[in-house]
């Protein structure tokens, strides 16, 4: 690589005009649209003078609430991004028969699905899950923020450096063309060697940091910072599934971080840890990053299920069912999802009793998830149960949900996974289980937790649109896809020679167009519940009644979160407080020790994001340069000691008195 | 959980942080010399070609070093199975438990792949 080290190589690397997308029509018709969407928004912010006002309240916000809401905010554009991924591929899908080849060529296509599955599990999934548990947990547990509040802002900006670093080679270069996991010997330097596999591994090694560090902050937070009385088996289900989520992204995520840093050693450094040569073998990489690989998905899937449970009992108006089950169910969850990763590849090779074993463990994990399904049923049951758009969602889950835990526990056998394997039939399962469990469990929780953040309600009747557009999308677009499996159909081929096959591609494309109306839906319902704000305005802090302390709040909550530090005597404290007729303090306010904001979080992934762009181009003098910028500025923020104040107990008072007066004119 | 943590979580520990029992000179003179003396073992053992048989030689040197890590926690990071109300112990009975899982797991499979393998193919018969 360094054979010729002029200067244009040292400054850019293998970056050259080639690399920009020029005569590749669709990227660039998608660029211009982006480019031009930047624009007005840059424009619109400028006009209205709100860079000021975004850089000091929100990019360098060390408020756990802000943060958690800028994570929805990266969640939800990502979202956009993937789902673009996935209608074109269901379009390409639906006509690639016999003659016609479709509009998308093969490279472009296979970037395309690499892209999907890595934006939605990375920069979709995980910064929702994160985000609501940033936002929701810290209240819940009556703490005034996470326990390192800096990490939390920085974490979320290494996060969006990753997720800008994916949306980058959408327009320079080429994104991996290997799937989402990027299995060698596909993504060796050999087979590989364009720049798609190395923004893959450089955008989720930035992006890995944060979500390490995050939840490293969340699991410190639940262990030390739980309001006096709040014991372990007090605290809200929301909590205990956030620590365990956290307790498995502490243990997972590094596995992810070594075996892509192995990977990077292969192709930058000309190791053999994954190669056929000198004692490589990639199979270790199938099996590391399965290690990784099992455990998030319930790393995304037990926060959802605490959501669940939270909305469940709130219309129910009941205490959750078997409080203890649950909370031994995840625990249970938690360990054992350590020991099922090589369901994912039965076929690689291991014999009989390798594979019932893991087959054996991933039959058993599906027991403690059947008994919170029971849970929630039985919290139904005799309940009050309101039919509100978040325990719509939960309904919907129910029902979807058990389906696709029923066609997993088919592919954990290991006969019947030899003929399903890598088919429609696989891919239609985990879509089953990821949107009808993670998907529809984040718009319960982002519709049930809406007026906390923002005070205001969301406009139900757009709220019912997206769920219906979603829920009936979401059948017509997977089930074909089971179908198909069965038929033997493979997964990530881009054309069909059977037109037999057509009829089933085109009715999953259709409910790939009804979840698009579902996703305007919700960007309508948005806006509208933006205009008719004071009609949907949320007074009293506590719009659905609910049971834990989030809901003693304002909506939304003051910096400071709470003015005392509440008294914790039972589970569903918020409850227990409003049955014995609580009173809001009205006085006797002290000085709040509060945490400054710091640019230094967006600066350093700003750095990271250079570093990982350099590399990715073999750009050396930027990678050193930014490298070496990256570890000044960490030092240099150590040495920053103006990093707190107080809020005066004045300030606290004329909050706490202004809520006072709103909630006395609307009695 | 005390409301004194949960007052201070926000404070940056003005210097009076609670070292724990060990945080002694004498104790970190114990755990130094002993890291010492379990890093020159390993190196005599290799560069004196003391142990004949390869792998032997790797399992005492892994013993070693997870007898080194143990001596790092005592001296140097001063946990004890009661520090922070025993979630160190617990943490760590969880981490030792996952390190087993992946470690044991992954030889397995490993190991069971070149079993599986057809003849011609597998390593262990080539000439």
């Amino acid at each position: 690589m360094l054979a010729h080290p002029d200067l244009t190589t040292l400054i850019f690397g293998r970056l050259t005009l080639e690399s920009l997308p020029l005569h590749v029509p669709i990227v660039l018709g998608t660029f211009a649209v982006v480019a031009l969407g930047g624009l007005v928004l840059v424009a619109v912010l400028t006009y209205f003078k709100l860079w000021g006002y975004l850089w000091r309240e929100w990019f360098t916000s060390i408020d756990h609430k802000r943060i958690g809401i800028m994570y929805m905010i990266l969640g939800f554009i990502m979202l956009l991004r993937g789902f673009a991924d996935a209608i074109m591929m269901r379009a390409q899908q639906a006509i690639s028969f016999g003659d016609n080849m479709g509009y998308l060529p093969p490279e472009h296509y296979d970037q395309i699905f690499t892209a999907h599955g890595v934006i939605m599990i990375f920069f979709v999934a995980m910064p929702m899950v994160t985000g609501l548990m940033n936002f929701v947990m810290p209240l819940q547990i009556g703490a005034r923020d996470v326990a390192f509040p800096f990490l939390n802002n920085f974490s979320f900006w290494m996060t969006v450096a990753g997720a800008l670093l994916v949306m980058a080679s959408l327009f320079v270069g080429e994104f991996a063309r290997t799937g989402w996991l990027a299995y060698p010997p596909l993504s060796d330097i050999a087979s590989s060697p364009d720049a798609g596999v190395d923004y893959y591994i450089w955008a989720l090694q930035i992006a890995g940091v944060g979500t390490l560090l995050s939840g490293i902050n969340l699991l410190v937070t639940i262990i030390k910072m739980r309001a006096p009385g709040m014991t372990m088996m007090k605290m809200p289900v929301f909590t205990w599934t956030a620590l365990c989520t956290n307790v498995l992204i502490v243990a997972a995520f590094p596995v992810l971080t070594a075996v892509l840093a192995l990977l990077a050693l292969d192709r930058y450094a000309g190791t053999n840890f994954f190669t056929t040569e000198l004692g490589g073998n990639a199979m270790m990489y199938v099996n590391l990053i399965w290690i990784w690989g099992h455990p998030e998905v319930y790393i995304l899937v037990l926060p959802v299920f605490g959501i669940f449970s939270e909305v469940t009992a709130t219309f129910s108006r009941k205490p959750l069912f078997g409080y203890t089950s649950m909370v031994y169910a995840t625990v249970v969850i938690t360990v054992l999802s350590y020991l099922v990763w090589l369901h994912h590849f039965f076929t690689m090779g291991s014999g009989a009793s390798v594979n019932s074993f893991f087959g054996i463990t991933t039959m058993i994990i599906s027991i403690p998830t059947g008994a919170k399904i029971f849970n929630w049923l039985f919290t139904m049951y005799r309940g009050r149960v309101e039919f509100e758009v978040p325990m719509m969602w939960v309904l919907a889950f129910m029902v979807t949900f058990v389906i696709g835990g029923m066609t997993g526990v088919l592919l954990a056998v290991p006969p019947a996974d030899f003929s399903l394997h890598n088919s429609l039939f696989l891919i239609a399962h985990f879509h089953n289980v990821i949107i009808g469990g993670v998907v529809f469990g984040l718009f319960a929780g982002i519709t049930y937790w809406f007026p906390k953040a923002f005070g205001f309600k969301l406009d139900p009747f757009w709220g019912k649109c997206a769920f219906w557009f979603w829920v009936v999308g979401f059948y017509f677009a997977f089930m074909p896809l089971y179908v198909l499996g069965l038929m033997g159909v493979t997964r990530r081929l881009s054309h069909f020679t059977d037109p037999a096959l057509q009829i089933w591609f085109v009715l999953a494309a259709f409910g790939a167009f009804l979840i698009l109306l579902g996703i305007a839906s919700m960007i309508i319902q948005f806006v509208v519940s933006f205009r008719r704000r004071e009609a949907l305005r949320d007074v009293t802090g506590d719009p659905w009644n609910g049971r834990t302390l989030e809901w003693s709040t304002s909506s939304p909550p003051p910096k400071y979160n709470f003015a005392f530090t509440p008294l914790v005597h039972d589970h569903d404290a918020w409850w227990m407080m409003k049955k014995h007729h609580y009173q809001r303090p009205l006085d006797g306010f002290i000085p709040i020790h509060m945490p400054l904001n710091t640019g230094a979080g967006i600066t350093l992934a700003g750095l990271s994001f250079v570093f990982g762009f350099a590399m990715v181009w073999y750009m050396w003098l930027v990678a050193i340069v930014s490298f070496a910028a990256i570890v000044v500025v960490a030092i240099a923020h150590t040495f920053n000691y103006h990093r707190d104040y107080y809020l005066t107990a004045d300030e606290v008072r004329r909050v706490e008195t202004s809520r006072t007066e709103l909630m006395a004119r609307h009695v | 959980m005390s409301s004194h943590d949960t007052q201070h979580a926000h404070h940056d520990h003005h210097g009076h942080d609670d070292l724990g029992i060990h945080a002694t000179f004498g104790g970190y003179m114990t755990g130094f010399v002993a890291s010492v003396i379990l890093t020159v073992i390993p190196f005599w053992l290799v560069m004196g070609h003391v142990i004949a048989k390869s792998s032997t030689a790797a399992v005492v040197i892994l013993a070693l070093a997870a007898v080194q890590i143990v001596v790092h926690m005592i001296y140097f990071l001063h946990m004890n199975a009661k520090s922070e109300g025993g979630w160190n112990m617990l943490a760590l009975v969880f981490t030792i438990v996952l390190v087993v899982i992946t470690l044991s797991g992954s030889i397995w499979i490993m190991y069971h792949l070149n079993n599986n393998m057809m003849p011609l193919m597998n390593p262990a018969n080539l000439p």
